[in-house]
């Protein structure tokens, strides 16, 4: 059976409150990468002050704490986004998006709040600095992605409840990620997936994108796109976390004593 | 006596930095007077008049604006003029000077420790937006520290911008606030109530919570527009001042109705400090038109999406080519994802060459923005690049490190 495809729906959820940090850009690209194969797409700013939209893929992105706290309760006065997921629903939610699907994440001043409960995770207030900086991770919770590179900027330390189906995303190789110990960046549950990654991740990460668009577009095949730009994009930003790990590393060899160009010893 | 080394040893720096040409010397000199005298900026501020001007957007030009409205009165004015905008760059530039006035642009997070140090006597808020995420803090952070501040400072007087709810909230607390009604395009970060759990909502030039009783409040003073499209300057009691910038851009009149109205409380009338600000051209190089070469290019600085929304409108008044250099220095923050909050599609149709230390970022923006460009990453040779083939002024818009690369460029 043959005929016109629905256009795939790509919702940004509250940009009002979540889109302090640019991870609107991920539905812009969820939404031009299904067009540019052919594929009508409509991309949804889902404002904090109505009803949750109906959608294919929901996004939700990074923003302060007061938007944040304001965001989760919106979202479960609303109460719509767990069955829509059970339903087959794709999401992406990024550092405070991420914390806000998790079980419970820390207000402004530390004191713990509900969250949507979409991934077995809990977030609470980091002692130490920020975690700001690039980060690379090697991904362990979707098959057949190379590494992903992105920005974090959070002091939230996010762990995964042992024993539930919620697994990491990703293993960090440079940067913090979830911060919780375990050297674990974001979070996979079903086709609910969290990082804290900004660039935003899939303007990085176009291969996360696609699996995002064929979770939520089952049957059909994606044709490849050309990703010329975005693939230098990710060749400088490797090159560069390498680059200031291996300055870092020189560093700390000076310090210690060891004489320029003797080899220092990997970072540990 | 230590105060007073502490200024010989601040003029002392710039003057031999200036010498070798190792800039301005504006910070420099600065850091080794406050560390001879951490007091300095209080000692030097004592016994002159002080305006203080902060905000995200717009700071360095409204700061020469309220300089040059402030020398209408034939007194002589000493400011921080080249956006070296926190307490050594403020050191520096009264160290150099006797000027009974004094405007200092001040960075946001500062003003709390800038107006205790020099007793304002006024301080303009301009506006707060999300700006450097990695560097610096959340708005509504900055927001609650200007609020404390101004309610420990009875004798300042506030002149803030009536159409930001953030403004409004840094000043409520204040004594003394002339509230000024200059617009505010980018409510995206405004639109959660910073007294409450509720939300703005902005209609028909106002803005109100729909929670509690916090909302816009009755201006003194504002900008509008006559029916013949001249900006001027109306006050409540009536009086009105027609006025018109060489410099570009409606957020330029914005700036100079705020400067006139800190000028006015600096005893200045405000009609003679509008009167000098329509002769201004260019501010620390911002649309200053220059050449490399053969070609002519007006450069621009935009360093956040507010800024980037407001210099895309201006030159969407031409079809010149357009080149958009990005850069992600310490001066810029690390992580240039606000790119994608830049409502770049306003540039579709144009010629446009991207370049800058983060070209490869804003190729990928401007694909995903429909927006067909060519990269270059020098870029003078983007300049050229896109003059090729015309004759036509090219209009540069870089952020703020990629701004000063071009100003500074061999000519």
């Amino acid at each position: 059976m043959s005929g016109p495809r629905a256009p795939l729906r790509v919702a940004v959820v509250y940009p009002d409150l979540l889109g302090t940090y640019g991870d609107g850009g991920n539905g812009l690209v969820l939404a031009r990468r299904a067009e540019w194969r052919g594929l009508p797409a409509e991309l949804l700013q889902a404002g904090s002050d109505r009803p949750l939209p109906d959608a294919d893929i929901y996004c939700l992105g990074g923003g302060e704490d007061g938007p944040q706290v304001r965001a989760a309760r919106a979202l479960l006065d609303d109460g719509t986004l767990p069955a829509r997921v059970a339903r087959g629903a794709v999401v992406l939610a990024v550092c405070a998006g991420f914390q806000v699907v998790g079980r419970s994440f820390p207000g402004a001043g530390g004191d713990p709040h509900e969250g949507v409960g979409l991934l077995d995770i809990e977030t609470v207030k980091g002692t130490g600095r920020r975690a700001v900086g690039e980060v690379l991770a090697e991904p362990t919770g979707v098959d057949g992605l190379p590494v992903l590179t992105g920005f974090e900027n959070h002091g939230g330390r996010t762990s995964l409840v042992p024993g539930t189906t919620t697994v990491a995303l990703g293993t960090v190789t440079a940067g913090v990620g979830n911060g919780g110990g375990d050297g674990s960046e974001g979070a996979v549950r079903g086709h609910v997936l969290g990082t804290y990654l900004h660039g935003p991740v899939l303007a990085r990460n176009p291969a996360l994108a696609d699996r995002l668009l064929a979770w939520a577009l089952g049957d059909v095949v994606l044709s490849s796109l050309d990703d010329a730009a975005a693939e230098e994009l990710r060749a400088e930003r490797l090159a560069a976390v390498g680059g200031h790990r291996r300055r870092r590393a020189l560093r700390r060899a000076r310090r210690r004593g060891a004489p320029p160009g003797t080899g220092a010893p990997a970072a540990h | 006596m230590r105060a007073q080394v502490a200024q010989a040893a601040t003029r002392a720096v710039n003057a031999t930095s200036r010498r070798l040409g190792r800039g301005q010397g504006t910070v420099a000199g600065g850091r080794v007077g406050l560390r001879i005298d951490p007091g300095l900026l209080e000692h030097l501020s004592a016994g002159r008049q002080v305006v203080l001007v902060t905000g995200t957007n717009g700071k360095t030009t409204t700061s020469h604006l309220v300089t040059v409205g402030l020398g209408a009165s034939g007194d002589a004015v000493v400011s921080n003029g080249t956006g070296s905008n926190m307490p050594p760059g403020q050191v520096a530039a009264l160290a150099g000077s006797k000027a009974h006035r004094a405007v200092l642009e001040t960075d946001e997070v500062y003003l709390p420790r800038v107006l205790t140090a020099t007793a304002a006597e006024a301080v303009v808020l301009l506006n707060l937006s999300r700006d450097q995420l990695d560097r610096t803090n959340e708005v509504r952070m900055v927001a609650g520290r200007w609020r404390a501040a101004l309610a420990a400072a009875p004798w300042v007087q506030v002149v803030a911008n009536a159409d930001d709810p953030l403004v409004v909230w840094g000043a409520g607390a204040a004594r003394s606030v002339h509230w000024v009604g200059v617009g505010l395009r980018w409510q995206l970060d405004a639109v959660g109530c910073p007294a409450c759990e509720g939300r703005i909502e902005f209609s028909g030039g106002t803005w109100a919570c729909t929670a509690c009783d916090f909302a816009k409040p009755a201006p003194e003073a504002w900008l509008e527009r006559t029916p013949g499209g001249a900006a001027r300057l109306v006050r409540a009691e009536g009086r009105k001042l027609e006025f018109q910038l060489v410099l570009p851009g409606a957020f330029n009149e914005a700036n100079a109705v705020m400067a006139a109205v800190a000028a006015e409380a600096c005893g200045v009338d405000a009609a003679d400090a509008l009167q000098a600000m329509e002769a201004v051209e260019e501010v620390a190089g911002r649309f200053t038109v220059r050449r490399f070469g053969p070609v002519r290019a007006r450069l621009m600085l935009a360093k956040n999406p507010a800024g980037w929304d407001e210099l895309l409108d201006l030159v969407a008044e031409s079809d010149a080519p357009v080149v958009v250099s990005i850069n992600a220095r310490v001066a810029d923050g690390a992580d240039p994802s606000w790119l994608w909050d830049v409502p770049y599609e306003r540039l579709t149709g144009r010629t446009v060459v991207a370049t800058g230390d983060r070209v490869r970022d804003l190729s990928v923006r401007l694909q995903y923005a429909g927006v067909a460009h060519r990269t270059e990453p020098d870029p003078v040779h983007a300049v050229a690049l896109a003059a090729a083939g015309t004759d036509r002024v090219v209009d540069v818009i870089g952020n703020y490190t990629a701004f000063h690369d071009l100003l500074g460029a061999p000519a």
